[in-house]
C-alpha cells in the first residue's frame, strides 16, 4: 500500500528513482540539487538500491557516464542544476541523438553572473532545443509522479528519448511536503524492467555516435524530431495509465478556473500554485481570471494549449527566464508563434518574474492582471516587462 | 547535392547507429578531394616509404609488381597533401584530376 509521509521533495525524487530500480546513477552535486544525489548515494551505500553510483568529477562527465551506461542497456539517472546543466550542454544533444532513455531531474536555478543559487528557469531554457522531453512539476507529489512516468515514456520503444523533469530549486527541492509514496509492487506493475532496443553488446556489435556526413545528418535529425513529436501521444497514454495505477491524473496543459475567463495567466512550474491562490482571490472579487499551466514543455502541446485559451481576451504569460535581445521571454515567444500559426488573434502580455528566487506573490499576480487589462483597454501594444525591477 | 547513396530517415537504425561491421570500407572519402590528386614520379622516388608510413588514411600500399614502390588509392585519398609535403625527394606532386595520370599506377576503385 502507498504511504503518505512528510518528506523533503528532493528526497521524494530520490525515492522515486529508487522505486524505478535504476541501474546507474552518475551525478555531481550542485545546489539546489544536492539532496537528491546525496540521498541516492546513501540508498546505494546502505544497500537499499542495487545500483552503480558513479561520483564523477563534473556534470559533463555525469552526462557522459549516463550516455555510456544507457548505451550499454542500463536504466540511468542523473540530476543537476544551473551551471551544472550548462556544463552538460554538448552531451545533452548526444543523449537525444543516440536515442538514450536517460532521466534527469533538473533543480531549476539561475545562471551566473552574478552568482545565484536561487530558483528560476534560466538553466533549462538554455537547453530548450536539445531534443529532450521536458516536463515541469509544481509540487513534490508531481516530482515523484513525473519521475516514475519519465522512465515509462523514455523507455517506450515508440519514444526512446531522454526526459528532463524540472523542479524549482529550493521552492520545491528544499520544502517538506506530504507525499504519497507508492509501494514497490505498485511501481513494478506500472514500470516493467527496461528492455533496450539496441545496446552496446559484444555478442551483437554496433557502433553508436558515428559521423553523420551531410548525406546522413539531416535524416538523422529528422528521425529524432519525429520521435520527439511522436512522444506526445505516448506521454498522454502513459499519464492515463498512471492515473489508473496511482489515481493521479496529468495533462500536457492543465487549467484552473479557465473556463470562460477573460484573463488567463500562463505559468510553468511551482509559480503555478501561487497563481492558483491568486486566481481564487481575484475570482472572489468578481474578476474574470483563470489559469493555464504548462506541464509538458517539449514537445510543446500546441493543440491542447489552443483549446485551453480559446475564448480568452488576453493572456498574461509569466516567464521565469529572460530571452535577451528577443521581444519576449522564451515561453511567450513560443505561445505567440503558435497563436500566429493558427491565425488566432490574442493579446499576449509577458512578464519576466521571479528571477533568482525573487518572490512572486498573489498581489503581484493581481497587479499584473490589472496592468494588462488597462493596457489593452487603452489600445497599448503588447509588451514584455521585467516585473518588479527596482528603478 | 545528388541524393545518390542517401537513405530515408525512416530506414536509419535507431540513433543513427551502424549495425554492419566494416561498412566504412565502402565510404568513398576520395570524393572529398577538390580537383587535384597526388602523383608519384618513380624516376625521383627513392623507395623510402614515407608516403606509406605518413598517409593518415593509409592510401599508399606496397606495389606487388614493383618492389619498394607504392600504389596510391584514389577511393580513400582525401587530398590532404601530407605525402607531398613529406616526400624527401619531391617525387610526389599535385596533378589536376582532369589530367590523365602520367606517372605511377593507381589502385582502389
Amino acid at each position: 500500500m502507498a504511504r503518505r509521509v512528510g518528506l523533503e521533495v528532493s528526497l521524494a525524487c530520490s525515492e522515486a528513482v529508487k522505486l524505478c530500480n535504476v541501474d546507474v546513477v552518475a551525478a555531481y552535486p550542485i545546489t539546489p540539487q544536492t539532496h537528491i544525489v546525496e540521498h541516492l548515494s546513501e540508498l546505494v551505500a546502505d544497500g537499499h538500491l542495487d545500483a552503480e553510483f558513479v561520483p564523477v568529477e563534473s556534470e559533463h562527465s555525469a552526462m557522459s557516464a549516463c550516455i555510456g551506461a544507457s548505451a550499454a542497456g542500463a536504466r540511468t539517472f542523473t540530476s543537476t542544476a544551473s551551471q551544472g546543466l550548462a556544463l552538460m550542454h554538448e552531451m545533452l544533444f548526444i543523449a537525444s541523438g543516440l536515442r538514450l532513455p536517460i532521466v534527469m531531474a533538473v533543480a531549476n536555478r539561475s545562471l551566473s553572473a552574478p552568482i545565484s543559487i536561487w530558483n528560476d528557469h534560466s538553466d533549462i531554457m538554455a537547453e530548450r532545443d536539445v531534443g529532450w522531453i521536458q516536463v515541469f512539476a509544481e509540487n513534490g507529489q508531481e516530482v515523484l509522479d513525473l519521475t516514475i512516468h519519465a522512465y515509462k515514456v523514455a523507455e517506450d520503444p515508440r519514444v526512446l528519448l531522454p526526459v528532463a523533469v524540472n523542479l524549482d530549486g529550493f521552492i520545491l527541492t528544499h520544502v517538506i511536503e506530504p507525499i504519497e509514496i507508492p509501494d514497490q509492487a505498485e511501481v513494478d506493475a506500472y514500470l516493467p524492467p527496461y528492455t533496450p532496443q539496441m545496446r552496446l553488446d559484444i555478442a551483437n556489435p554496433v557502433s553508436m555516435g558515428m559521423v553523420g556526413v551531410p548525406e546522413v545528418y539531416t535524416e538523422a535529425r529528422k528521425a529524432c524530431l519525429v520521435a520527439l513529436e511522436g512522444s506526445y501521444e505516448v506521454i498522454k497514454e502513459h499519464w492515463e495509465g498512471f492515473a489508473q495505477h496511482f489515481g493521479r491524473r496529468y495533462q500536457p496543459i492543465e487549467t484552473y478556473q479557465a473556463e470562460g475567463a477573460e484573463t488567463l495567466f500562463v505559468t510553468m512550474g511551482s509559480l503555478g500554485e501561487t497563481c492558483m491562490t491568486a486566481v481564487d482571490q481575484m475570482r472572489e472579487q468578481g474578476q474574470s481570471v483563470g489559469q493555464v499551466r504548462i506541464r509538458l514543455w517539449r514537445p510543446f502541446p500546441v493543440d491542447d494549449f489552443v483549446e485551453a485559451v480559446k475564448g480568452a481576451k488576453r493572456l498574461v504569460v509569466i516567464d521565469r527566464a529572460l530571452q535577451p535581445g528577443s521581444a519576449s521571454g522564451p515561453v511567450a515567444t513560443e505561445l505567440k508563434a503558435l497563436l500566429y500559426d493558427r491565425g488566432i488573434e490574442m493579446y499576449v502580455a509577458n512578464f519576466v518574474a521571479g528571477l533568482s528566487g525573487r518572490d512572486v506573490t498573489r498581489a503581484d499576480f493581481a497587479a499584473m492582471a490589472q496592468r494588462v487589462e488597462a493596457a489593452q483597454a487603452a489600445g497599448q501594444p503588447m509588451t514584455c516587462e521585467m516585473w518588479g525591477v527596482k528603478e | 547535392m545528388a541524393d545518390e547513396g542517401m537513405q530515408s530517415w525512416k530506414t536509419l537504425a535507431l540513433g543513427c547507429a551502424m549495425t554492419e561491421p566494416g561498412s566504412s570500407k565502402r565510404f568513398n572519402t576520395g570524393d572529398w578531394r577538390s580537383g587535384r590528386r597526388p602523383v608519384t614520379d618513380r624516376e625521383k622516388c627513392i623507395k623510402c616509404g614515407k608516403c606509406y608510413i605518413l598517409c593518415p588514411d593509409m592510401c599508399y600500399s606496397p606495389d606487388p609488381e614493383a618492389e619498394g614502390y607504392y600504389l596510391w588509392d584514389s577511393f580513400y585519398c582525401k587530398g590532404c597533401g601530407i605525402c607531398i609535403h613529406e616526400c624527401p625527394k619531391d617525387a610526389i606532386s599535385w596533378q589536376d584530376e582532369k589530367e590523365e595520370d602520367t606517372h605511377g599506377a593507381a589502385c582502389g576503385s
